[in-house]
C-alpha cells in the first residue's frame, strides 16, 4: 500500500516536471517529436533508476561511514557523470540496437537536472532503498508521461497558426503551464 | 570587446534566461516571489563569477580531454560552499529555495559559460562575464518573481500593496504561474528585441 502512495504521488500528483520543476531542459529541449521523446524517457528510466541505486550505497556506505556528508553535491554529480559514461560504453559493447535506440540521449541526461535532483530527494525523504528504487522509477515515468503528452501537444501546434511572437518557446512554456494546470486537479489524492 | 559590454551582455542582449532560454529548472522553480528570486540569483552569480575565475586561470593547466569532469568539480566545490554559507546564515531562504541550490551545479548556465567563455579567455574577462551573466540571471529572475508575486498575493518583495484581508490571483504563485508567465514574458521581449 505504501508503494502504491509513492507511486502515484511521485507519476500524477507530484510531477517530477509539471510540479517540482526539474528537467525542464529535456522537457523543452527533446519534446519536438513523439519518437525522440519516447526515446529520451526510455533512457532517463534507465539512468535514474541506477544513478540512485548508485549514489543511495554511496551515500550510505562511503560518505556517511567517513562523516563526509557535506561533499553530497561533488560526490553525487561525479558518480553520475562516471556513471552515464559507463552506461554508454558498456551498452555500445553488449546491445548495439539499444545503444542505436539511447545512445543520442545518454550525453543530455548528464546535464538532466531530475537525475541529480532525485538522488539527492530521497536522502532527503529518508526513504530506505526499496522505497528510493519504487520512488524513482515512478519519478521517472512520470517525467516520461509528462514529456510524451506534451510532445503530442506540440506535434499538434506546429500544425496551427500561432501569433509571430508566441512562436517557439513562449507558445511551448504555455502549454506546458496548462499542461500543469490540468495535473493540478489530481492534487489531493495522496496527502 | 571591452569590459562594459562584456558585463552588460548577460542582462537583455545574451539574457540566459530570455535569450538563450538556459538554466530553466531554477527559474521556474524559485520564483514565485521576488525575495526567492534574489537569493537564487546572488547563489548563481557567486558560482558563476567563482568558477569563471578559477577555471580561467587553471586552463592551461588541465588537459583538454578531461577539461569536463574538471569543471564540473570546480563548480561543485563553489555549490557546496555556497550551500553552507547559506545554511549557516540564512536558514529560512535555504530551507525554501531547498534542492535548488544544489541542482546550481547542473544548471547549464554556468558549464556553458566555463566551456565557452572561461576556458579561452583571460582570467578578468572571465570574472567580469561570470558577473555580468550571473546578475542578469538575477535580473530575470527578480523581474519574474515580482510579477509572479504582485499578480499571485499582491505583494512586491512582501509589501503587500493591495487589501491586506483579500488574496490575489492565486494560480500565479503555483506551478502553472510560472510556466505561463515566463513564456507571455519571453515573448513579450522577443517582440522588443526585434522592434530596438
Amino acid at each position: 500500500m505504501e508503494y502504491i502512495l509513492i507511486i502515484i504521488s511521485a507519476i500524477i500528483v507530484n510531477n517530477v516536471v509539471l510540479a517540482q520543476f526539474l528537467g525542464i531542459c529535456p522537457f523543452l529541449g527533446v519534446s519536438n517529436k513523439l519518437s525522440t521523446a519516447i526515446g529520451m524517457s526510455a533512457a532517463v528510466v534507465f539512468v535514474m533508476t541506477l544513478a540512485t541505486i548508485v549514489t543511495f550505497l554511496v551515500h550510505h556506505y562511503i560518505l556517511i561511514p567517513l562523516q563526509i556528508t557535506f561533499l553530497q553535491t561533488i560526490a553525487y554529480i561525479l558518480v553520475i557523470a562516471a556513471l552515464v559514461q559507463m552506461v554508454e560504453i558498456i551498452l555500445k559493447k553488449i546491445s548495439p540496437s539499444l545503444y542505436q535506440a539511447l545512445g543520442i540521449f545518454l550525453p543530455l541526461i548528464t546535464t538532466n537536472c531530475a537525475v541529480l535532483g532525485v538522488a539527492i530527494l530521497v536522502i532527503q525523504k529518508n526513504f530506505n532503498l526499496m522505497e528510493s528504487v519504487v520512488y524513482t522509477i515512478a519519478t521517472a515515468l512520470g517525467f516520461g508521461l509528462a514529456l510524451i503528452i506534451f510532445s503530442g501537444l506540440r506535434e499538434q501546434i506546429e500544425l496551427n497558426q500561432v501569433p509571430k511572437g508566441m512562436r517557439g518557446t513562449p507558445i511551448a512554456l504555455v502549454t506546458a503551464g496548462l499542461l500543469s494546470l490540468a495535473f493540478m486537479g489530481f492534487t489531493g489524492i495522496v496527502k | 570587446m571591452n569590459q562594459w559590454s562584456n558585463f552588460t551582455k548577460g542582462f537583455i542582449k545574451e539574457s540566459p534566461t530570455f535569450a538563450l532560454i538556459l538554466g530553466m529548472c531554477p527559474t521556474l522553480g524559485v520564483s514565485s516571489a521576488a525575495i526567492n528570486g534574489l537569493g537564487m540569483g546572488l547563489a548563481t552569480t557567486f558560482v558563476l563569477a567563482m568558477s569563471n575565475l578559477f577555471i580561467s586561470a587553471l586552463k592551461d593547466f588541465i588537459p583538454d580531454k578531461v577539461r569536463i569532469p574538471a569543471f564540473i568539480v570546480v563548480i561543485a566545490s563553489f555549490v557546496t560552499m555556497v550551500d553552507l554559507v547559506m545554511a549557516a546564515y540564512v536558514p529560512a531562504l535555504h530551507k525554501t529555495l531547498g534542492i535548488f541550490i544544489p541542482l546550481i551545479v547542473v544548471n547549464c548556465i554556468v558549464l556553458g559559460r566555463a566551456e565557452a567563455f572561461a576556458s579561452r579567455n583571460s582570467v578578468i574577462s572571465s570574472l567580469i562575464d561570470g558577473l555580468g551573466m550571473g546578475l542578469g540571471f538575477t535580473f530575470a529572475l527578480i523581474l519574474l518573481g515580482c510579477i509572479r508575486e504582485a499578480l499571485g498575493n499582491g505583494s512586491v518583495f512582501g509589501y503587500k500593496f493591495i487589501n491586506p484581508t483579500s488574496d490575489g490571483i492565486l494560480i500565479f504563485v503555483l506551478a502553472p504561474g510560472a510556466f505561463i508567465t515566463l513564456g507571455f514574458l519571453i515573448a513579450f521581449i522577443n517582440r522588443f528585441r526585434k522592434t530596438s
